[in-house]
């Protein structure tokens, strides 16, 4: 049976090999000047 | 470190450091809770005497759990601390986007307004075209090899000084090629002085456009009101209807601000909703301690349920085909930022400023007016390194209380700003802050669980 289901998420260990290239959006930029999240911000590296 | 929550028809455990989400069963939830406390014989005794499953079930589900632990998906260490600060380095210096303050006035007089009625606790004033682009240049050079740069017309009121706005955006089109650039422009408005000449203008130029409605008429105009005192719906509310049925699907956010006045803020997201609007945003509001507007802590648990509800809400609307987006449910689990974003916090004061109306260079727009955060000038730059410094060093793991949270890789160790006002430190904690965004997160990935098992 199965009890867990994992849903497809980006692994961010995997991430630091090749991450931050910085194109990204700034975080509070064009939407909601006053809080801080990165959760919805799009990544914008071609080769993830 | 992992975080379990039930939302819904869900049990969620998050493992924090891999960024695994798993939906479970309740067996499973319970083996991973004793999980990492208990050795096997332990945990299969203690599950045996709580759920009415076989004894090789239950050695199945634990196993499926250690197999999870072994491949890096369930209590995978966090071993990012050292790396903390190599984004920053890297990029040290940097900037790529600025919050131009085109118009420190406003033609409302919102009681409310971070931004004392938009003039930033100062005099009234406007960005000249030459301090503008004097502003677009100074980011072209100091944007380094980034090719994608975020330019927000912010104020007080930018239409105000639409003019320059237009003569602004006209030279940053005529640069961009030559300089490999990429303007991605913003325009924050209240909505009064969109006409069809702002509509065509925005619609073609602004990557993304903030409108400002507080949702129903009786909360929008009890503080977004004009200086004669009358409140603003009936006249923005046809300007934005217009103005969305022309952007053509392009990205727009409507957006409001909840206060005490209406912590039930889904029924102002539900108005929104009536009115054809699918592209939303509600904000806490961020005022001073003991203002009337602030939110309480009787507030907490009504807003707190709201957010529940919302996410309710958007799975239903999903359902009948009428999908509508909420800026803090947005969550990308797949193609999200990468580790070094989510650990150097929001970029304020290094990759990120804004730039009063005379050229003054501040972390962001919400320390504008407090000149002890001012750090230089467009023409000479940041001449005040040493207070550019507190927030270069600002990240998730320099703030004590963030190192714990479940939530840290989500919020990057939250606002500098608000951090500032709560505790007088950009390095503190603003905790109803906190306490809001964690429920939206577990609200938001509560919502993608659900889309992707339907998928």
């Amino acid at each position: 049976m199965e009890h867990i289901k994992t849903i497809v998420t980006r692994n961010l260990c995997e991430s630091a090999k090749n991450g931050g290239c910085g194109e990204c959006q700034t975080s509070c930029q064009s939407a909601c000047k006053t809080s801080c999240g990165i959760a919805n911000q799009q990544c914008e590296k071609e080769s993830k | 470190m992992i975080h379990q929550y039930k939302l819904g028809q869900y049990n969620i455990v998050l493992d924090v450091a891999s960024g695994a989400v798993h939906a479970v069963d309740p067996m499973a939830y319970d083996i991973i809770a004793l999980f990492e406390e208990k050795d096997r014989d332990e945990v299969l005794c203690e599950i045996a005497g709580k759920h009415t499953a076989s004894k090789e079930d239950i050695a199945a589900c634990y196993d499926q759990v250690a197999a999870l632990k072994a491949s890096g998906q369930l209590f995978a260490p966090d071993t990012f601390a050292e790396s903390a600060g190599v984004l920053k380095e890297k990029t040290a210096g940097v900037v790529k986007a600025l919050c131009l303050h085109i118009a420190h006035t406003c033609n409302l007089n919102c009681a409310y307004c971070f931004a004392s009625q938009g003039k930033y606790n100062g005099e009234r004033s406007v960005m000249s075209y030459e301090v503008g682009k004097r502003a677009l240049d100074f980011l072209v050079e100091n944007s380094g090899t980034r090719r994608n740069l975020e330019v927000d017309f912010f104020g007080g009121e930018p239409l105000m000084n639409f003019d320059v706005v237009k003569k602004l955006v006209a030279y940053a089109r005529s640069i961009e090629k030559e300089k490999n650039k990429n303007f991605r422009f913003t325009l924050t408005t209240n909505g009064l002085l969109i006409d069809d000449d702002v509509i065509d203008f925005a619609n073609r130029e602004m990557s993304n456009v903030v409108l400002s409605l507080d949702g129903r008429k009786e909360i929008h105009d009890r503080y977004r009101v004009d200086y004669a005192g009358n409140g603003s719906w009936e006249r923005i509310v046809p300007k934005f209807r217009k103005l969305v049925e022309a952007r053509g699907g392009k990205n727009y956010y409507m957006r409001g601000t909840f206060t005490h006045e209406n912590p039930d803020f889904l029924e102002d997201i539900k108005t929104m909703l009536d009115l054809g609007f699918t592209e939303l945003s509600m904000e806490p509001v961020v005022c001073a301690a003991g203002d009337p507007a602030e939110l309480t802590k009787e507030d907490l648990p009504v807003v707190m349920d709201q957010y529940e509800k919302l996410a309710a809400l958007m799975l239903e609307r999903d359902k009948e085909g009428k999908p509508f987006t909420f800026y803090h449910y947005m969550i990308d689990l797949e193609g999200g930022p990468c580790i070094y974003k989510r650990i150097s916090g929001c970029g304020s004061g290094t990759e990120y400023m804004a730039v009063t109306p005379w050229g003054d260079l501040y972390p962001c727009h919400q320390f504008v007016g407090d000149e002890a955060f001012r750090l230089g000038d467009i023409w000479k730059g940041v001449t005040s390194p040493e207070t550019q410094k507190q927030f270069a060093d600002c990240n998730v793991y320099a703030r004590p209380d963030c190192r714990d949270c479940w939530a840290r890789l989500y919020c990057s160790g939250g606002c500098a700003a608000n951090a500032y006002h709560a505790t007088g430190s950009v390095r503190g904690v603003y905790r109803y802050g906190c306490e809001l965004f964690k429920k939206r997160m577990e609200c938001a990935i509560m919502v993608a669980v659900d889309r992707a098992l339907r998928e």
